[in-house]
């Protein structure tokens, strides 16, 4: 992922993709990202934990799809509102983030990252990493790998 | 092949490769202590083991190389490469005489007494020289350094695959040329490259049938001639790479005889291995994944199967026991055998155990054939060895085997004679990574059920001559005079509500598809059937593994993702396959059909204490196996996710602790109202009985309306409603809010019913009355007493449920009220009797929903259930 950067400080390390779930901005590393996918058709599984919300093609390979919405106790995407995925890989296995939209890619400097207020959510404070702020909004940079466990780990 | 010489050339097999590499290190570092040591003890145990299998030819080499190793160990002879490569000649020859021990048998003619002059030459301190250039040893060539696990291709003849080392030589040694053979066509390739390759196929054959698929939607038929070539090669490449990973299954019995031959030291039996089609060739995955529990098995059938010499002889058979292998194809899997002609399972003493065990009950066990009798020892800590032996006898082990059988997809059978032997039959595909399935759909999503379980395809209803039927709440299936279990796929997977009416019987039409896990055959409700279709199987992400359903998913040609079905796993949870004490219970819901109402089914379990509890089985909505670390905690109390609601966890011994259960799982009776559930955390059901229940008022403890003697034992009846009231307050209060509190009579002769029926009732807001007879509900009339309503039994002294509803309906300020039936038979003879004595409806006993929705509707109260 190459972005023409103003700063020649920013190294990739410090891009992150941003998305937002139910009216919250939230980023993920861009070097975790392998794929960013309009809605897709996701087959459903039965008896799975209530996060996931199925799994889809992703050019013959099986990916887990995580609603974030619900991973993150958010009210349910409304019926009309198609999903974006954003494909991300741990431990040899595909996931699949469903968030509302995918911003743009920005860079955010690790030094200007505020940590988590105390009052934040317990369940969000466990998958964030830190909070920052941007365009006088608040943006949280998710840890994907907490995000990806799922049961057991909780 | 004699075994000991089996053993002595796969042992001489691996101490030669680890000489090799051992040499080249020491001709690298000639002052090497360690490596020095190590060459001579490895050339030392070979000359050992040769002299006494009266090798002499190898013997003589072997013993004069030691003499030169021995004088380079001990320091008089300085180690020079003139010195090393004279030892690898003399291994050279080693190798060149084991390799015709093994393709003759014996030891191949020849001469080394050339050889060995120069090396009791060099052991004097002179090297001499060499009489031609020495043949260069294949392995310098082989340029291969420290691979990781290295599969043989098209090896030869079964062989171990020889354990990795720094340098692995080629395997085609030197033997060949002096045989005359022509070297064989092999090569070695990295298992990784041939994984690859697997999965590159894998992808094309799903590109192909994505392809073929758009092809026949378009109707476009220049692709056509193309497509089918493609296809044809797509097959071929894809039997070819099959084929790369096809090993022998002899690899898998390579270490078999070593094996017996240290049993029948240790056990004093004389054994005879027998292995037939050892070059059955099958998937390495598979192979890798089944040698354990064939070892484990072999061992079985020396220890558990075979008697001691003196036993046989007074049994009239040979001294020496039998142990036979068999493998074979057959319709695309491949079968092994693993027989033994020893005393066969004592089916009265798996039946004495199986009782003591408690898992089944003796009623039970008399029902049953011998080969049901038989499948026990494939439960959980069944084992009938009398003494627990070195070897097995510790009640772990066929069911560990059952396990592995059934987790690459195979099933396993057990048949014994007594007195004449017992056979095991372990059926498993010939491959995992792409397998036969059918698709079938139900509730509108569409599932993959692997081809090698499935028996045939019956279509129900819809005007099909078939058609589903119920004992009390079980599906069957009436199928050529033999009756199927029926599980019903949406039921299962959560996805569809337990109908109410089962398919076919209301003009819907169904499919049930005919299912074999081990003996049982069981048949899977779904909606609508597809085609079979080749499919890859891919693993289950690690998020989805603890489901047990899948055992697996693919994608189709059309691009969909699809899980696939494991019917060993649907078996198990729903108990069809009846090889856990409480998929047993299920059974006995099955069969208990339908009886007069003075016996209820009872679900007995244990919990804390010893002594068995029971509870009657109508209550309970599910019994619930839940993986320990599905369980958490809310507020200090144990909880379980359970369809996107929380389901409070309840024990019975006040305190709970992480249950003891090695399997980490923990077994809940659910109890459910309305949208909300309950679980109540047993330590193990036991059995599931029908008893007329005579309960002994106990002493007031809470929790429990007394003790009761069920199936011969003292047996605690628990007081469910008390139980649910721990929970929380808001079990009962939850319910929909009555604007009118209506009041009930409930005549009853049981007081065991008449407390599970009043908390039932009160809890849905209804004011309750309860009598024990219609003699004395009629002197309430009398009283000039009102009601809303009548819940009456049917079954009663003095005067019976028809008597009081005809009485109630002959006059009287109770002409008019709603009468409700309550009773175990509800047969549509018994039922058309009830209405025509009045009864407004008829109400199955426990069915706690059906009771509280019928009263809602003689009310006219809308129901939020």
């Amino acid at each position: 992922m190459q972005t023409q950067s103003t700063q020649s400080s920013i190294v990739d390390a410090d891009l992150f993709l941003t998305l937002t779930v139910a009216g919250q901005t939230c980023g993920v590393p861009v070097l975790v990202v392998r794929d960013v996918l309009g809605p897709q058709t996701i087959t459903r599984i039965p008896l799975a934990p209530p996060e996931v919300a199925g799994s889809l093609n992703l050019r013959g390979r099986i990916v887990t799809a995580i609603d974030l919405r619900r991973r993150l106790n958010l009210t349910p995407r409304p019926a009309d509102q198609q999903p974006m995925s954003i494909v991300v890989e741990m431990a040899g296995e595909l996931y699949s983030m469903l968030a509302d939209g995918v911003g743009e890619v920005v860079p955010l400097r690790s030094e200007d990252s505020a940590p988590n207020p105390p009052t934040l959510d317990p369940l969000w404070r466990e998958v964030s990493k830190g909070v920052h702020r941007r365009d006088g909004q608040l943006l949280i940079v998710l840890d994907v790998e907490r995000i990806l466990t799922i049961g057991g780990g909780r | 092949m004699d075994d000991l010489l089996a053993d002595f050339l796969t042992e001489t097999h691996e101490g030669l490769v680890a000489l090799d590499s051992a040499l080249l290190r020491l001709e690298k570092q000639p002052q090497d202590k360690p490596t020095l040591s190590e060459i001579f003890r490895l050339v030392h145990t070979i000359k050992g083991t040769c002299g006494f299998l009266g090798l002499s030819r190898l013997e003589k080499v072997a013993h004069a190389a030691e003499n030169v190793l021995g004088l380079y160990r001990d320091g008089v002879l300085a180690v020079t490469p003139d010195g090393v490569t004279l030892i690898l000649n003399a291994l050279d020859r080693i190798k060149e005489i084991v390799g015709g021990l093994e393709s003759g048998g014996a030891e191949p003619a020849g001469d080394d007494a050339e050889l060995i002059s120069r090396l009791d030459a060099a052991a004097t301190g002179e090297i001499g020289p060499e009489p031609a250039p020495a043949p260069k040893p294949v392995e310098v060539a082989e340029p291969v350094v420290a691979e990781p696990v290295v599969a043989e291709v098209a090896a030869p003849e079964p062989r171990a695959v020889t354990a990795p080392a720094p340098r692995a030589p080629a395997e085609p040694p030197p033997e060949e040329s002096a045989t005359g053979r022509a070297p064989p066509q092999s090569i070695r390739v990295s298992v990784d490259v041939l994984e690859d390759l697997m999965m590159l196929v894998s992808e094309l054959v799903l590109t192909r049938n994505q392809l073929m698929q758009l092809a026949r939607a378009r109707g476009d038929g220049a692709y056509t001639v193309p497509l089918q070539r493609l296809s044809h090669i797509t097959s071929d490449l894809q039997d070819g790479v099959m084929k790369t990973r096809m090993q022998p299954i002899g690899n898998a019995w390579a270490k078999m005889p070593r094996l017996v031959r240290d049993l029948s030291i240790e056990l004093g039996k004389k054994i005879n291995l027998e292995m037939r089609g050892a070059d059955t060739e099958l998937d390495r995955q598979v192979l890798e994944l089944i040698k354990d529990p064939l070892t484990h098995m072999v061992r079985n059938s020396g220890d558990h199967g075979l008697e001691m010499p003196e036993e046989r002889r007074k049994a009239n058979k040979s001294e020496t026991g039998r142990i036979m292998l068999n493998a074979y194809h057959e319709g695309g899997h491949i079968l092994i055998e693993i027989a033994d002609d020893g005393k066969g399972l004592s089916t009265d003493r798996i039946r004495a155990k199986a009782l003591s065990q408690g898992l089944a009950t003796e009623a039970e066990i008399a029902a049953m054939s011998d080969r049901e009798v038989h499948r026990f020892i494939f439960r959980a800590g069944f084992s009938t060895a009398a003494a627990v032996t070195a070897v097995s006898g510790r009640g772990v082990g066929m069911d560990v085997v059952k396990t592995n059988v059934e987790r690459i997809g195979g099933t396993i059978d057990v048949s014994s004679t007594e007195g004449k032997g017992t056979s095991f039959t372990i059926k498993i595909p010939l491959t995992l990574a792409i397998v036969s399935a059918l698709i079938v759909e139900v509730a509108g999503e569409r599932f993959a059920i692997p081809q090698i379980g499935v028996l045939e395809l019956v279509r129900v209803g819809g005007g099909a001559d078939t058609r589903v039927e119920r004992i009390k709440d079980a599906p069957v299936l009436r199928l050529r005079d033999r009756l199927l279990p029926l599980v019903s796929l949406g039921a299962v997977l959560g996805l569809e509500e337990p109908k109410e009416v089962p398919i076919g019987e209301s003009g819907d039409m169904g499919f049930v598809v005919v299912t074999q896990v081990g003996a049982h055959v069981f048949g899977i409700i779904v909606d609508r059937l597809f085609d079979t279709e080749e499919i890859v199987v891919k693993p289950v992400a690690p998020i989805l593994r603890h489901i047990g359903m899948f055992s697996g998913n693919t994608i189709l040609g059309d691009g969909s993702v699809i899980m696939i079905l494991d019917p060993n796993g649907i078996a198990r949870v729903t108990g069809v396959a009846g090889d856990g004490a409480e998929q047993r219970s299920m059974a006995g819901q099955a069969t208990s059909g339908v009886r007069s109402n003075d016996k209820t089914a009872l679900l007995l379990f244990r919990a804390g204490d010893a002594t068995p509890k029971a509870v009657p089985l109508g209550l309970i909505a599910r019994l619930d196996d839940l993986p320990v670390e599905n369980i958490e905690y809310s507020g200090g109390t144990p909880v379980v996710q359970y369809r996107g609601q929380l389901m409070p966890l309840i024990s019975m011994t006040g305190d709970y602790g992480p249950p003891q259960d090695e399997r980490g799982r923990q077994t809940v009776l659910v109890f459910s109202e309305g949208d909300r559930s309950l679980g109540l955390m047993v330590d193990a059901i036991l059995d599931v009985v029908d008893e007329s229940l005579n309960v002994q008022a106990g002493q007031g403890r809470p929790g429990f309306l007394g003790s009761a003697v069920i199936a011969g034992k003292v047996t605690d009846v628990i007081d469910t409603a008390w139980w649910l009231r721990q929970a929380g307050g808001d079990w009962f209060r939850a319910s929909p809010a009555q604007t009118v509190t209506r009041r009930l009579l409930v005549v009853e002769d049981s007081g065991f019913f008449r407390e599970l029926v009043v908390p039932a009732l009160a809890a849905e807001g209804y004011e309750v009355v309860a009598v024990e007879s219609a003699v004395h509900a009629l002197k309430l009339r009398e009283r000039g007493e009102m009601f809303d309503g009548i819940v009456s039994d049917i079954e009663m002294p003095e005067v019976d449920g028809y008597g009081f509803a005809q009485e109630v309906r002959a006059g009287g300020a109770w002409a008019e009220l709603p009468m409700i039936a309550l009773t175990g038979r509800v047969e549509p003879a018994a039922v058309a009797r009830g209405r025509a004595v009045g009864f407004t409806d008829y109400v199955a006993k426990f069915d706690r929903e059906a009771l509280i929705g019928s009263l809602a509707e003689c009310f006219n109260v809308p129901v939020a259930a």
